[in-house]
């Protein structure tokens, strides 16, 4: 009895030293970003930092504005969700309702393969057709090269769509089926059961898809690098260069130092927040709409 | 007495499993039917022949004509949501949506593109105050249906099927996830209804079966052994297989 205590002991342990090297693990990144960042914040000024347009890091009298990555961080994000968002429910939809179950499994094969896939490889594919196909379409009239904003939400959208599938299709899938019987039961059709009953019981799993979609474009970097042309541009015209946060840290990265350094690092920062941003709204939105009516 | 449902050499398979073998029903208006029988004896699998509910089930085959009001309903020709308009249906277990009374009584007429909210108000009053749930829930039409108790839920979901303005309403053990209190007011609202629809019953009970319906036929091995007044069925079976079911001996 004593040693079976023991061994319940010792294995209760383990599981909560392993939580709290998780959290510790999260904490820490926190506490670096912030102590390697905060000088260029302090020095430079959060509202300059935040606000300035010019980005001038090797300048005799260096400028550390990161508005205009911001900005072209959020503009690809909220560009590549709109195509993913709607592509991906509706094949969710599609997958899950108005197929074969056998070509759904062959699909969600090929779909689970393609969030596998490494994102430089996406960023090749994106570069061979968007890119090329932008080159030679609007290089000789007006002086296009195709590495541009647009390829990089094509990148985007590619990299969201898997994640966005994948975590729907099962959202739709643990839906209780005495919800769709009922709808069925009431005379409604196939596509009022899918529109008014299962999409809204599948509510939470497919919230959790966006966000982890939008996390996943926020955060890439490679594949961005690669087709956005990374040079530091924001424009309306999508057709021209442009360069994210993240491209910024690791094209810079290399050969910054001093105050440059910790300027990438607080651009860290930013990056951060704004993922804990979008993380909250979207549980604020779900608890309200799930508040009353759920 | 006119027939609303003539069934006629119907057959149902499961793959290779006959389910139902030959049954032959006719269903007059306005009364209830139980349907018993020992578990898995085919009776629900009949029941959901009538709203055409096994149209969902892959590899299920069904044979024979189901007559509804003189139009044969099982055919691919006849459109199921016309038929699942005029035929309601209740389910085992209480399964509003998750949405507010008001929007679970709406659906169905909604779905049909009814939209004018005087009209829906109406249908929400009416239907409610028909599944004796009214006086519950007239001060918090929009608050959540997942707040009900079970039985409350039970009677949302007959007065959902009600606003629907069916002839029949088809229940598929309707009381079983409720208490003997829940089950006692939803036998009252059945005997109710009958005034105005046709209401085919699957139940375990055979008290509840005696209770509430003017027929009954028993279901065994997917085959109806009996089907007669719900009086004779009770009191003076014909078949020596309804005896010995309804007196306890098997099943």
């Amino acid at each position: 009895m004593k040693k079976y205590l023991n061994k319940q002991l010792f294995f209760e342990t383990l599981y909560k030293l392993s939580i709290i090297f998780a959290s510790l693990l999260l904490l820490l990144i926190i506490i670096f970003i912030f102590f390697e960042g905060v000088p260029a914040l302090k020095e430079y000024g959060v509202f300059k930092m935040l606000f300035n347009m010019s980005w001038q890091p090797t300048a005799h009298e260096p400028s550390f504005g990161l508005s205009k990555m911001i900005l072209a961080t959020i503009i690809s994000t909220l560009l590549s969700l709109l195509i993913a968002i709607p592509i991906g429910l509706l094949s969710s939809v599609c997958l899950v309702r108005l197929v074969s179950r056998k070509i759904k499994n062959i699909i969600m094969f090929i779909v689970e393969i393609l969030a596998g896939i490494p994102s430089v490889i996406v960023g090749f594919f994106v570069l061979k057709t968007i890119v090329a196909f932008l080159y030679q379409h609007f290089y000789m009239n007006i002086g296009v090269s195709g590495n541009s904003m647009l390829a990089a939400v094509f990148v985007l959208a590619l990299m969201a769509l898997p994640t966005i599938i994948t975590i729907t299709v099962k959202a739709l899938e643990a839906v209780n089926p005495m919800y769709t019987e009922a709808s069925l039961g009431l005379g409604a059709n196939k596509i009022q059961t899918i529109y008014k009953v299962e999409l809204k019981a599948a509510k939470s799993g497919i919230m959790a898809a966006i966000v982890l979609g939008a996390g996943r474009v926020i955060g890439e970097t490679m594949a961005v690098m690669l087709v956005s042309g990374n040079a530091i541009n924001i424009s309306s015209n999508l057709l021209l260069p442009t360069r994210t946060l993240t491209a910024n840290i690791a094209t810079e990265m290399s050969y910054a130092s001093g105050l440059h350094q910790s300027a990438l690092y607080a651009s860290g920062i930013v990056l951060f927040i704004m993922i804990m941003l979008i993380n909250i709204t979207l549980l604020i939105i779900l608890n309200k709409g799930g508040g009353d009516n759920a | 007495m006119d027939n609303i449902f003539d069934i006629k050499n119907l057959n149902l398979w499961y793959g290779s499993k006959h389910a139902l073998q030959g049954i032959n029903l006719r269903i007059n208006k306005q009364s209830v039917v139980a349907l018993i029988g020992p578990s898995g004896c085919g009776k629900s699998t009949f029941l959901r022949c009538l709203n055409r509910m096994n149209d969902l089930i892959v590899n299920c085959h069904i044979e024979g004509s189901i007559l509804f009001n003189k139009v044969n309903v099982n055919s691919e020709r006849y459109d199921e949501i016309n038929l699942r308009k005029k035929v309601g249906m209740v389910f085992q277990r209480p399964n509003p949506f998750p949405m507010s009374i008001y929007e679970n009584v709406i659906y169905g007429p909604k779905c049909q593109g009814i939209t004018n909210k005087k009209r829906l108000d109406e249908l929400v009053e009416s239907s409610l105050k028909k599944a004796a749930l009214w006086e519950d829930v007239k001060d918090r039409l929009n608050s959540s249906a997942l707040g009900l108790s079970g039985g409350q839920q039970q009677r949302l979901c007959i007065a959902r099927a009600i606003a629907m303005e069916p002839d029949v309403i088809l229940m598929d053990e309707p009381t079983s996830a409720l208490d003997p209190i829940a089950t006692a007011k939803i036998e009252k609202l059945i005997i109710e209804l009958k005034a105005n629809y046709t209401i085919i019953i699957v139940t375990h009970s055979m008290q509840q079966a005696a209770r509430i319906s003017d027929y009954t036929a028993f279901f065994l091995m997917g085959e109806l052994i009996e089907y007669d007044k719900t009086d004779i069925i009770f009191a003076n079976p014909k078949n020596k297989k309804t005896e010995d079911y309804i007196t306890g001996r098997f099943g």
